[in-house]
């Protein structure tokens, strides 16, 4: 792989070139269309931003689209909410189940495990009708607990730590014991700082599919002011006859964007070296 | 400072027996080695005194006190392992720190021990440093350091040096002695090298096959040992084998060519008629020039190591193979014949059956 032609080093920017329009022109055309009036996208579609970016901007954190019933900023402080809660629930519950299945010799500990595995099958459309049922039963329909603990197990998180934990070497564990630590202690203060890394890894992963989950909080949410943005966003277009706030929709979409952006940028360095590295 | 006592230990895995009784009673500030080949179990008996390993059978008590049921933080003991487990996201000082951190002890006297340990081990400039950035002699000092600081009853140690390169282990090893020798801590240490088991115990505990084959100083191992496996295992080269019968008065020894090696002291007149195993070291050996009752080694290789040459050749009708360990240089050539002769008090005799050491 290390041929210096010239003509080879072009196309392969070419092709990265086009990839990169490819991906980027939805989200061009999606901010210039949050930057007019109603009235200028609808007739001919502009190719440069206008003049009503703040204005648009503004409606939609403090007013949002009209029939919704929430604005944009509650919407986003919710799906912030859903997806902080399910990346840290997330992490918390694997963390502890991997270090119960490595780390503890228990009847049935294979069981348990293989019992987890199985569950990496079952994607949450499929158990979605028990799953309401429960959440139902528990009265935390409409409730921030009803949005995340339904999502929070995780196999695989389960299963990236079991893997971590079985490379650390059992002398960790053992030194630990004899300097007068407990298991608490070994977790919180040996292993814990140890998975650094895959945690902040995970943490990027599982933030994202927090804050993209749709189906889910769809099913649960009533209530508006519980509404997740993304589904703040498919309400605004069920305007029946009349005409979407387009102007209004691309802004929140926009929005949308942000803070999963955020994470990955202020996050990708944790996020490749736990990608690629362990730390022994 | 403490004593131990091993009390006939035993330690099954399953239905599979690997310690099969051992007992020995280690002194206030000994340094006692647990020596022998892989696989014999010497790392289990230490395991089994840190208490990481549950005692079968027997009984092991530190200052008087049975142990057994105790956790290995409340034995008062301090271990280094064979890696050295060093907390891969804590600083040289935290690693150090962290045992008495967990036992609460003030900082300001944590600081003192962490520093003196430090000045000790010569590790005070890399007290911030993360393990990774360390090299293999100084991270073995670390480790050596968070015991250092627990002023424990015990040191334990799993083959510490085995992960250093040659030049390292010999100045670790003296460091070690060095160590023991200021601090006067009981320590135990397992290893496999028996050139660290020689320079460092007191005494050794050789193991075969989970059992304690030989108890005692490194000389008295290297003199008499007590079994087969002992003299095969220490000394290296390694010790040579003969089959041998004791003439009946039991005052000569008729090895293989109708040759006759005199028995030291008394001869054995219990053994008369018997056959039995001859061992003889190669470094035992003497070139002579008389022919009658020496033994005749057909040279086969040469090896010049310096200070000394190591002839390997056949002996006998059977092309026994023999080692012998001249001091100085020479020149054999292959094929050529050596005469060699050994004092009688240099013979090792064992029993064909138990292969136990024939006392005489």
């Amino acid at each position: 792989m290390v041929e210096h032609r010239p003509w080879l080093t072009f196309l392969t920017h070419a092709i990265l070139l086009l990839g990169c329009l490819i991906i980027a022109f939805p989200i061009y055309t999606t901010f210039v269309a949050s930057t007019h009036s109603l009235d200028a996208i609808t007739s001919s579609f502009p190719f440069l931003p206008g003049r009503h970016l703040i204005e648009n901007y503004h409606q939609a954190l403090t007013a949002g689209s009209g029939e919704v019933g929430a604005t944009v900023g509650t919407m986003m402080m919710n799906s912030l909410i859903m997806a902080l809660g399910i990346a840290f629930g997330k992490i918390s519950i694997s963390l502890l189940s991997a270090f119960a299945i490595v780390y503890f010799k228990f009847r049935f500990r294979m069981f348990f495990f293989w019992m987890i595995f199985i569950t990496l099958m079952l994607p949450v459309e499929v158990r979605i009708l028990p799953t309401h049922k429960v959440v139902a039963d528990l009265n935390m329909l409409d409730s921030y607990s009803g949005l995340i603990f339904p999502l929070i197990a995780s196999a695989t998180a389960t299963f990236l730590f079991r893997q971590f934990f079985m490379t650390v070497p059992d002398e960790l564990c053992e030194a630990v014991r004899i300097d007068g630590g407990g298991p608490i202690r070994f977790f919180f203060d040996i292993l814990v700082p140890m998975s650094r890394t895959s945690i902040a890894a995970l943490f990027v992963i599982l933030f994202i599919y927090g804050w993209n989950q749709y189906l889910w909080p769809l099913l649960i949410t009533t209530d508006e002011s519980y509404y997740t943005l993304l589904i703040g966003i498919k309400r605004m277009l069920d305007v029946g006859e009349g005409q979407a706030d387009w102007q209004i929709i691309m802004a929140s979409t926009m929005l949308a964007m942000i803070p999963p952006v955020l994470v990955v940028i202020f996050m990708q360095k944790q996020f490749v070296r736990g990608m690629t590295e362990t730390e022994k | 400072m403490a004593d131990v006592s091993l009390r006939d230990i035993y330690k099954s895995f399953g239905k599979n027996e690997v310690i099969h009784g051992i007992s020995c009673d280690i002194q206030d500030g000994e340094f006692i080695v647990i020596l022998g080949p892989s696989g014999c179990g010497k790392s289990t008996v230490l395991r089994m005194i840190a208490g990481l390993e549950v005692i079968t059978n027997g009984e092991i008590a530190i200052n008087g006190n049975v142990v057994n049921q105790l956790e290995p933080a409340d034995r008062d003991i301090a271990m280094v392992f064979q890696n050295y487990a060093l907390y891969p996201h804590m600083t040289v000082f935290k690693n150090m720190a962290y045992g008495l951190k967990i036992r609460r002890m003030a900082k300001a006297e944590i600081e003192k021990r962490v520093q003196r340990a430090a000045e000790i081990l010569e590790l005070t400039e890399f007290l911030d440093r993360k393990p990774r950035q360390l090299s293999g002699g100084q991270r073995q000092r670390v480790a050596m350091g968070r015991c250092i600081v627990r002023e424990p009853k015990v040191f334990l140690f799993d083959e510490p040096l085995s992960n250093l390169d040659a030049k390292l282990r010999v100045q670790m090893r003296l460091e070690l002695r060095n160590l023991h020798e200021a601090l006067g801590i009981t320590s135990v240490y397992v290893t496999h090298d028996q050139v660290e088991a020689m320079t460092l115990g007191d005494r050794l505990i050789v193991m075969d096959d989970g059992y304690a084959a030989q108890i005692g100083s490194p000389l008295e191992v290297y003199e008499r040992p007590a079994t087969r496996f002992v003299a095969g295992f220490i000394g290296s080269p390694a010790m040579n084998f003969l089959d041998a019968r004791l003439r009946s008065d039991g005052k000569s020894i008729e090895i293989p060519g109708g040759i006759n090696l005199p028995v030291d002291s008394g001869g054995l007149p219990d053994y008369g008629g018997k056959q039995v195993t001859l061992g003889i070291r190669p470094e035992h050996f003497e070139l002579t020039e008389q022919k009658e009752d020496a033994m005749h080694l057909r040279v086969n290789h040469v090896e010049l190591l310096g200070a000394d040459t190591l002839v390997h050749g056949h002996f006998g009708d059977e092309k026994t193979l023999l080692t012998a360990r001249l001091p100085d240089i020479y020149h054999f050539k292959k094929g050529a014949t050596l005469s060699l002769t050994v004092s009688p008090e240099k013979l090792h005799l064992f029993d064909m059956e138990s292969e136990s050491r024939i006392q005489n």
